[in-house]
């Protein structure tokens, strides 16, 4: 009977998209119609072989359910080295202006590509890692199966979908135009429904766990997930122009909507990048590390010193605006405060490995981990200090802001994924170790050395073109014009390029280690060896 | 008064207040009398059910 809904349902979806699509003002929300009514009928065929046929009931209360997880896991893998992709490709665009070619001008320029990079990175592989692991970890703290049977499927192909429309929107010009809030009305539409659905499985695991207390890396998990909730819903306040258009006019204007852009930028870093990815170290740190978190009670004053402050910070974006300067104070005042938690956090992870240091000589993962902490500390010094007035003066609107973003988000959350792809892929696919070691140490390297060359070389041209656009002579009158300062920089954006090169290197040797441990890594011993860890 | 200045008011007043004291109150909640042994079992849960869930016999036989 389900099924017969479930056909009708999606029937009407395709034919409302495949209306849309005949009425669609513009190419991208042509193509994004076109897109869901593939998918939805797609779904339909899939469902409608399924329909009528005998269902095997079986009692899986018993069992964690971890097939998303391996979708998850290979699909944060997957969409991590298209991001990565795209970043050296635009990389090269700033350094080389002629890869902007001229038969995909409009599509392929940095401009388009740009967005897309930020997007497919942040939401797609740092989305998809967060959601595969915030699974794994909320079933196995909670001894519980994830709530809602079937609800987390949906969560994972949803959010696959908002992925792409958002992807494919960019590239043919559908954009509000919001720093890291750029798709249109209706995939933020979509995307509400899918992160509802994904709170509802969280927290419906959480509610029916076995375990009295709700572990630390949840209460980070949870915060993330509610935080954005309410980040996207404010942030994405628009009406639009037309049922038939992708574009969409903002509710808030002028110095209200950059307060609102930034409240939400500065938050997606500090709950989508910082306060999960906190939940992924809280999880994976102490596992690989074989030994229990430094401090429990220093984990719980960071949770709430984090969340209480982070939420403040968001108008140190704005300084020297039409922001008063009494805000602009306040977010600079709860930025520089910001660094004790993250410090807090950043201490706590690394004491951990107290009294098993040793593992940094044996074990590649927990060197990836550690360094990724290592990084967590670097950005979160480097970005209080950047949101100083003065400091924000020199740094603003330079390369330096781009450098110290690629520090926090390869360094910290780029390598606590790959920590947490390579403790988990042996884990799901049931291996009693990774395929190669030695690729693990080879990917550890080129991604180091990679991001020290990108963020060298961001602080060298993020400080001389703020010192170039500053200076002027005896008359006072500015000495370099705009395109000096592009001509200056040319050396530090190929060797940029290079550092990008380097990491995806990097990325790509994961991807055949993790496929080669899935492939030939020998099983592991029934039930005996899986409490083992992955060395 | 006009809606800004009221909940201006209220929340650099009462509402900072609360805040501030909701936050003092969480560190020294933490710090109370018997947190170390409390929280030195919360802190290896993620050690316990790697596997499969808790069985829920056993919790049924715990209430009973």
């Amino acid at each position: 009977m389900a099924n017969y809904i479930k056909l009708i349902a999606l029937g009407v979806i395709v034919l409302l998209a495949l209306m849309a699509a005949n009425f669609a003002r513009d190419l991208a929300y042509l193509v994004n119609a076109l897109t869901v009514a593939l998918a939805a009928g797609g779904l339909f065929i899939w469902v409608l072989r399924n329909t009528d046929e005998p269902v095997i009931r079986q009692d899986l209360s018993g069992e964690y359910m971890d097939e998303v997880i391996r979708y998850g896991v290979i699909a944060t893998a997957l969409w991590g080295v298209v991001g990565f992709l795209v970043g050296t490709f635009i990389a090269f665009q700033l350094a080389f202006p002629e890869l902007n070619f001229e038969w995909s001008q409009g599509f392929l320029n940095f401009g388009r590509l740009r967005p897309l990079h930020t997007s497919a990175v942040i939401f797609a592989f740092g989305g998809n890692a967060l959601i595969c692991t915030s699974f794994y970890v909320v079933q196995r703290t909670s001894a519980a199966r994830l709530w809602g049977g079937n609800l987390a499927w949906f969560v994972f192909w949803g959010y696959q979908l908002v992925i792409v429309l958002a992807a494919t929107g960019y590239v043919l010009g559908a954009s509000q135009g919001k720093e890291y809030a750029e798709p249109e009305w209706y995939v933020d539409w979509w995307l509400t429904i899918v992160w509802v659905a994904y709170l509802l499985v969280f927290a419906g695991t959480l509610m029916k766990r076995k375990e009295p207390h709700i572990y630390v890396a949840n209460w980070f998990y949870l915060s993330f997930i509610l935080t954005v909730a309410m980040l996207h819903i404010v942030n994405n306040l628009s009406i639009p122009v037309s049922i038939f258009g992708s574009k969409s006019v903002q509710v808030f204007s002028g110095v209200q909507d950059a307060m609102t852009q930034w409240w939400y930028g500065h938050n997606a870093v500090g709950f989508f990048l910082t306060a999960g990815f906190l939940g992924m170290m809280y999880y994976f740190v102490p596992k690989q590390a074989e030994r229990p978190v430094f401090s429990y009670k220093l984990s719980i004053v960071h949770f709430w010193a984090l969340i209480f402050i982070y939420i403040w910070a968001g108008p140190h974006h704005l300084h020297y605006t039409a922001l008063p300067d009494w805000a602009s104070t306040l977010g600079m005042v709860f930025s520089v405060i910001l660094w004790m938690p993250s410090w807090g956090g950043m201490i706590n992870g690394l004491m951990t490995l107290s009294g098993a240091w040793d593992k940094l000589r044996t074990d590649p993962v927990i060197r990836m981990m550690v360094i990724s902490i290592g990084f967590y500390g670097m950005s979160t010094f480097e970005g209080p200090m950047m949101s100083i007035r003065a400091v924000n003066s020199l740094s603003h609107y330079t390369d330096w802001t781009i450098g110290h973003v690629h520090s926090g988000a390869l360094g910290w959350n780029g390598m606590i994924t790959f920590g947490a792809l390579y403790f988990l892929v042996p884990k799901l696919w049931n291996k009693e170790r990774l395929y190669s070691l030695s690729m693990v140490s080879w990917h550890f390297w080129l991604a180091t050395i990679g991001i020290i060359l990108y963020a060298a070389a961001m602080w060298v041209t993020g400080i001389m073109e703020g010192l170039m656009w500053r200076e002027v002579d005896a008359n006072g009158f500015l000495v370099n014009s705009f395109a000096d300062t592009v001509a200056a920089k040319f050396p530090m954006y190929v060797v940029r390029g290079l550092g990008g090169v380097l990491y995806i290197s990097g990325a790509i040797i994961m991807c055949y280690n993790l496929y080669m441990t899935i492939r030939r890594s020998p099983a592991t011993q029934a039930a005996a060896g899986s409490a083992v860890p992955a060395e | 008064m006009e809606t800004y200045s009221l909940l201006r008011q209220f929340a650099d007043s009462w509402m900072l207040l609360f805040l501030f004291a909701f936050f003092i109150g969480v560190v020294v909640w933490v710090f109370r009398p018997g947190a170390s042994k409390k929280y030195e079992d919360t802190a290896s849960i993620p050690f316990r059910y790697e596997d499969k869930p808790a069985p829920d016999r056993a919790e049924s036989a715990k209430e009973a």
